[in-house]
């Protein structure tokens, strides 16, 4: 048994030596592959924020990671094709900067999130799983029918944006950028669960009867964290994009969702590295198992099954030996 | 527009409608009993049409098809439910939703491997294949209509069962209070299987009956399983009348959106943009009810419980 705080340490060493070790062995594959999960890590961090530590089941996440890859590909659209977008009055140009589309992102899918936590969070329980469920497909359904930007075909992005002072198309640049990215959103998460707002929304989480009794509002709670979670999953969403380079309607789909919560039972619901351990468990089981075989699915829903049943805390759980909270 | 063409599309609706719901009142009677929800239940709806076409194929005869579908897929409930789902009952939704979804890659890539990715082809009957004319002379599809009549069939006999026989009666008290009836003799977990059986061969009617006019293939189940969702949350989890009355909105929501809205929106804007902005906005508006009948009422028209 491993105490949590070391255990953290060293997830954030073993992601960080993987791509450093290939980047000596010149394996610019697995660098890739590295930097795949931390991005879904990242966006899994983004939904631990409300389930773990709100207890908010959303299964419509993936509309945020979609928005976040929508708002690079628009934008890095308009700036690959020299035309710029006219909304109304307003006219805005394109941009391959990386950091620009970042703010872009954030802010377009913490206001996604700001109305769709506005509707769904008048629901508890087996509703709202349903509800952000329907608003995932309602975004999908939008971005399959709105042909200017792809449609069902999607939309290729021929260079990948650029950020100030480094060579984006350098793997182990790029995986830098994502790498940093997933550590100060696990600082945020750190600090936030420690704050007078974290105790608030895990008071919120465990009692909303008490919580309210002591003059608390669970509702501002839960759509604050809901925001914050949409906000980063966005971000993470316009970092997947650069790295495919590619955006369609599938970054959209509710399978994704579902592979995000997949990502948080894995390492476990609630932990703060625990999406750090479930996405580089699920980047590797999808490579070593899709290369032995085409059903590779097959073995991860057995493997899911498995984890659901018999090891309730996840990996994090197994190794610490005690259990995750309640949601 | 013609009042022909309205009809129609009216009748498509209804069609449509009625196969949601037997879809909703599978998924309805499983989390208003046993409450659980049940991603898995676009599998189950698979498992019927492949079972329908496999059967199909070999014997040519669509009633065997039908019945393969119904016993199939009652079969795949029933070990489902005694293998995994029974252990889930008292876990949070959270889990359920884990090991439904885990069923779902497990039955989808299962499917995929036994009978490839082709789609597969199931013939409408040729008794019924062809128009027939309704009064007013409107030309309709017989298998169309065939449908829309088994729908309302297997809605008045899910009300006969629920309201009027022994086992209704048991499913209806297990729905208020399951330690009681487990105190006063009726086996729970028998009623259990029995009843998610009864939910998945709905399920698989539905994929076979369904599967004769689209292809059946592979993760056929999932888009359907998820306006299901929609039906029972806009009925209300946990009721039959919510399930069908939400089925029927869906439906007719969904079939009427897609022909008018472009229509409507060419009154005032070019047709091009018209045609993008109507279709666009169509394929969100079975979401964008869902959301009006929530902000409206939270558990759905019929929901008594949240």
């Amino acid at each position: 048994m491993i105490r949590e705080g070391y255990l953290n340490g060293l997830v954030l060493l073993g992601f960080l030596a993987v791509p450093l070790w290939a980047l000596i062995a010149d394996e610019p594959f697995t660098i890739t592959l590295a930097t795949r999960a931390a991005i879904l890590a990242l966006a899994a961090v983004g939904l631990n924020i409300a389930l773990g530590i709100g207890g908010l089941v959303s299964l419509g996440h993936a509309a945020f990671f979609g928005l976040g890859g929508y708002a690079m590909g628009i934008l890095a659209f308009h700036a690959q094709t020299f035309a710029p977008l006219e909304l109304g009055p307003v006219t805005i140009t394109g941009t391959k900067s990386m950091p620009v589309i970042w703010g872009v992102a954030v802010i377009v899918s913490a206001l996604a999130a700001w109305v769709i936590g506005l509707l769904s969070l008048r629901t508890t329980g087996v509703y709202f799983i349903m509800i952000t469920l329907a608003f995932g497909q309602m975004f999908f359904y939008f971005a399959i029918s709105w042909g200017a930007y792809g449609g069902e075909d999607g939309l290729s992005i021929y260079v990948r944006n650029g950020f100030p002072g480094l060579n984006t198309l350098v793997p182990i640049q790029f995986f830098g950028v994502a790498f940093v990215a997933l550590c100060v959103a696990l600082v945020l998460q750190w600090r936030l669960r420690a704050s007078p707002f974290g105790l608030a929304l895990n008071a919120a989480r465990q009692s909303p009867a008490r919580a309210e009794a002591v003059g608390l509002n669970p509702f501002r709670l839960r759509l604050a964290a809901f925001v914050i979670s949409g906000a980063i999953t966005g971000l993470a969403g316009a970092l997947f994009a650069d790295l495919n380079r590619f955006v369609s309607p599938t970054m959209f789909s509710w399978q994704l969702s579902g592979e995000l919560i997949i990502l948080i039972i894995i390492g476990g619901v609630g932990r703060l590295t625990g999406p750090v351990v479930g996405a580089a468990l699920f980047v590797a089981l999808e490579h070593w198992l899709g290369g032995l075989t085409e059903f590779w699915l097959i073995w991860l829903g057995v493997i899911l099954l498995l984890i659901v049943l018999f090891a309730r805390g996840g990996v994090i759980g197994l190794l610490t030996g005690k259990a995750g909270p309640h949601v | 527009m013609s009042a022909i063409l309205i009809i129609e599309q009216v009748l498509n609706g209804l069609q449509f409608g009625v196969m949601l719901f037997l879809m909703a009142a599978g998924l309805t009677l499983i989390f208003g009993v046993m409450g659980l929800i049940n991603l898995a239940h676009g599998s189950l709806y698979m498992v019927g049409a492949f079972a329908a076409a496999w059967v199909a194929g070999a014997t040519g005869s669509f009633v065997l098809a039908l019945g393969a579908a119904l016993a199939a897929a009652a079969v795949a409930g029933a070990l489902v439910e005694m293998l995994v789902i029974r252990r889930l009952y008292k876990a949070a939704h959270l889990d359920q939703v884990l090991a439904t979804f885990a069923l779902i890659l497990i039955f989808s890539e299962g499917t995929r491997w036994v009978f490839g990715s082709f789609p597969l082809f199931l013939d409408v009957p040729a008794a019924l294949s062809g128009p027939t004319t309704l009064p007013g002379g409107i030309q309709y599809p017989k298998y169309r209509l065939a449908l829309i009549l088994i729908g309302l069939a297997v809605a008045v006999g899910l009300w006969w069962l629920t309201a009027r026989t022994r086992i209704g009666i048991q499913i209806r008290a297990g729905e208020n209070d399951r330690e009681m009836i487990a105190a006063l003799g009726v086996d729970i977990s028998k009623l259990y299987t029995l009843v998610f059986a009864l939910g998945a061969a709905l399920a698989g009617l539905a994929g076979a009956l369904v599967g004769a006019i689209q292809s059946v293939q592979v993760g056929m189940g999932e888009p359907v399983l998820i306006l299901a969702f929609v039906v029972i949350v806009i009925g209300g989890i946990g009721s039959i009348r919510g399930a069908f009355v939400g089925a029927i909105l869906v439906g007719l929501t969904d079939t009427l959106g897609g022909i008018f809205l472009p229509e409507l929106f060419k009154l005032f804007m070019e047709p091009g943009a018209a045609t993008q902005t109507g279709s666009a906005l169509a394929s969100m508006s079975v979401y964008i009810l869902m959301s009006a009948v929530l902000i409206w009422r939270p558990t759905g028209l019929f929901g008594a419980r949240a």
